[in-house]
């Protein structure tokens, strides 16, 4: 029996990324506050045994910055370029954590830095602030972990080699730069809730991640819009997860969902908080997704759902983050709030190669009883399908044809 | 930290020396030189001949071997560049969008290496 290792591990879950914010600030080497934090729970697993120290956050900080100084005294050549670090030692004495300062926006603009590629800004990204080893990473990317390896070990090396600051950007580029912060988090949730492949609970908890990442910015910068936006378009997004695989393990579209299954705690946290955010008055487009996402949330059924205001938001979207993806679902919407020849018209054009293009056609198809067009459009959507549980669902649809 | 901005444009898009663009457009580039200057960032900076001025040299089983024309046949050619001495990143990036071939063409920004 050791007791206090589920608390390491808690404690690792929430807060390898603020220690390692502050870290990072002390050595200006992410390699080195990395590896010395890690070994400061290392040792925290054998020097806890008796239980958790008064201030667990400054013991681990503590003893990352005493190995960050033994090893930097081993590397003379780096000497000259860091910090007097004896100096931290005296500043921070354990039992003052609340005097630990939190880098941790800092850290989140630089591993999702525009100057580093998007995959390797959301592999830092999940290292750094949510302690996944490159093993999970590698595992829920579907790469081997040498090559996650060393797509992370590249990324490191380019912010110190390129002078990528470690900084949160200046007031003129915020806005920017906040938007690749909010995209880097949006793809960890799509990649674990789209499960286009792999491990279903590795990327089950990927969208588990992102929704700790968006929490996190919300309480360092609180009442920023879209970043509430995206939060709560992720937590209802995340709520119907119970009710989106059947027992066969197909997917099941929200026309059919069991809305009982649905969790009420995030669907009523999700709601106030995009309420929160329109109540700003200035909506974007994680906001306006999160608004439609609410009124499927808030609507008794499928059928009994406000498609005309969904509609009027998804032109919204389209003023101010056009793009062929939500032109199809304001199509979809229109098929719906006025019929499903309405929304035929409304497709767009040029979609040839998106299997969302095809399912979305097909379906309009199906419901305007053009049987033989909607089974080809079933097979062109079927063809293009990854996923397992959405391709059974599609077969089952053209089966019923 | 220095920063090489490696400026590549079209030449083919560039005003000509006898076109009434070519004024203005020369007076830009002089204002950005200006306001690198100001800034206290500015180390070096040339502009180069055009490609049809470039000779490509290697040496192979020690014989020189020497090329009509630039290392690579590319839509998009070195035809300038800046050294600054700038806080890091995003100041040079700052900078590169300042530069009139931005606009069109493609700035690379490569950090100087040290030896020490």
């Amino acid at each position: 029996m050791n007791p206090p290792r589920s608390e390491i591990a808690a404690l690792m879950r929430s807060d390898w990324g603020r220690l390692l914010s502050v870290l990072i600030c002390d050595l200006r080497d992410f390699d080195l506050a990395e590896d010395c934090l890690s070994e400061a729970f290392s040792r925290a697993l054998i020097h806890w045994d008796k239980g958790l120290p008064r201030n667990p956050q400054g013991w681990l900080i503590q003893t990352a910055r005493r190995r960050a100084i033994d090893r930097i005294r081993h590397i003379k050549t780096r000497d000259a370029k860091l910090p007097d670090l004896t100096l931290l030692l005296d500043q921070d004495a354990e039992g003052m954590v609340h005097d630990i300062p939190d880098e941790r926006l800092r850290l989140i603009f630089t591993a999702c830095h525009p100057a580093l590629d998007e995959k390797s800004r959301i592999a830092l990204t999940l290292r750094t602030l949510c302690g996944l080893t490159t093993g999970e990473i590698a595992r829920a990317f579907l790469d081997k972990e040498a090559t996650m390896g060393q797509r992370l070990s590249r990324a490191k090396t380019k912010i110190s080699a390129a002078g990528i600051p470690y900084k949160v950007p200046e007031p003129e580029d915020w806005e920017d730069r906040l938007q690749s912060v909010l995209s880097v988090i949006y793809l960890i949730f799509n990649e674990g809730y789209s499960a286009s492949s792999g491990d279903a609970q590795i990327r089950h908890d990927l969208c588990e991640e992102a929704i700790f990442l968006a929490r996190q910015l919300d309480n360092l910068r609180p009442n920023v819009p879209e970043i509430m936006g995206l939060l709560a378009l992720m937590l209802l997004g995340h709520a119907r997860s119970p009710a989106r695989l059947g027992t066969d393990g197909a997917s099941i579209p929200l026309s059919d969902q069991d809305r009982s299954l649905w969790s009420k705690k995030l669907s009523v946290e999700g709601i106030n908080i995009i309420q929160s955010a329109l109540r700003l008055g200035r909506p974007g487009p994680f906001q306006l997704q999160a608004a439609i996402s609410a009124i499927h949330t808030e609507a008794p059924s499928f059928a009994d759902t406000n498609w005309t205001e969904i509609t009027l938001i998804y032109t919204r979207l389209m003023e101010i983050a056009p793009s062929k993806v939500v032109e199809l679902n304001r199509a979809v919407a229109i098929s719906f709030a006025a019929s499903p020849e309405h929304g035929f018209r409304a497709l767009p054009q040029d979609m040839d190669h998106y299997q969302s293009y095809h399912a979305a056609r097909a379906d309009i198809l199906r419901r305007m009883d053009c049987t033989d067009d909607a089974h080809t459009a079933y097979d062109r959507a079927i063809e293009m399908t990854i996923n397992t549980a959405d391709r059974q669902f599609l077969i089952a649809r053209k089966t019923s044809l | 930290m220095q920063y090489l901005l490696l400026i590549y444009g079209e030449e083919a898009k560039e005003p000509q020396p006898d076109s009434p663009e070519f004024g203005p457009w020369m007076a830009r580039w002089a204002a950005v030189s200006e306001t690198f200057e100001k800034d206290g960032v500015l180390v070096g900076g040339q502009a180069l001949m055009p490609i049809a001025t470039a000779t490509s040299v290697k040496l192979r089983d020690g014989k020189t071997e020497t090329m009509d024309g630039p290392f690579a046949e590319t839509k998009e050619q070195l035809g300038g560049y800046y050294l600054l001495d700038c806080p890091d990143l995003d100041s040079a990036v700052k900078y590169a969008a300042m530069l009139p071939v931005a606009e069109y063409g493609t700035i690379e920004v490569r950090p100087i290496m040290t030896f020490d």
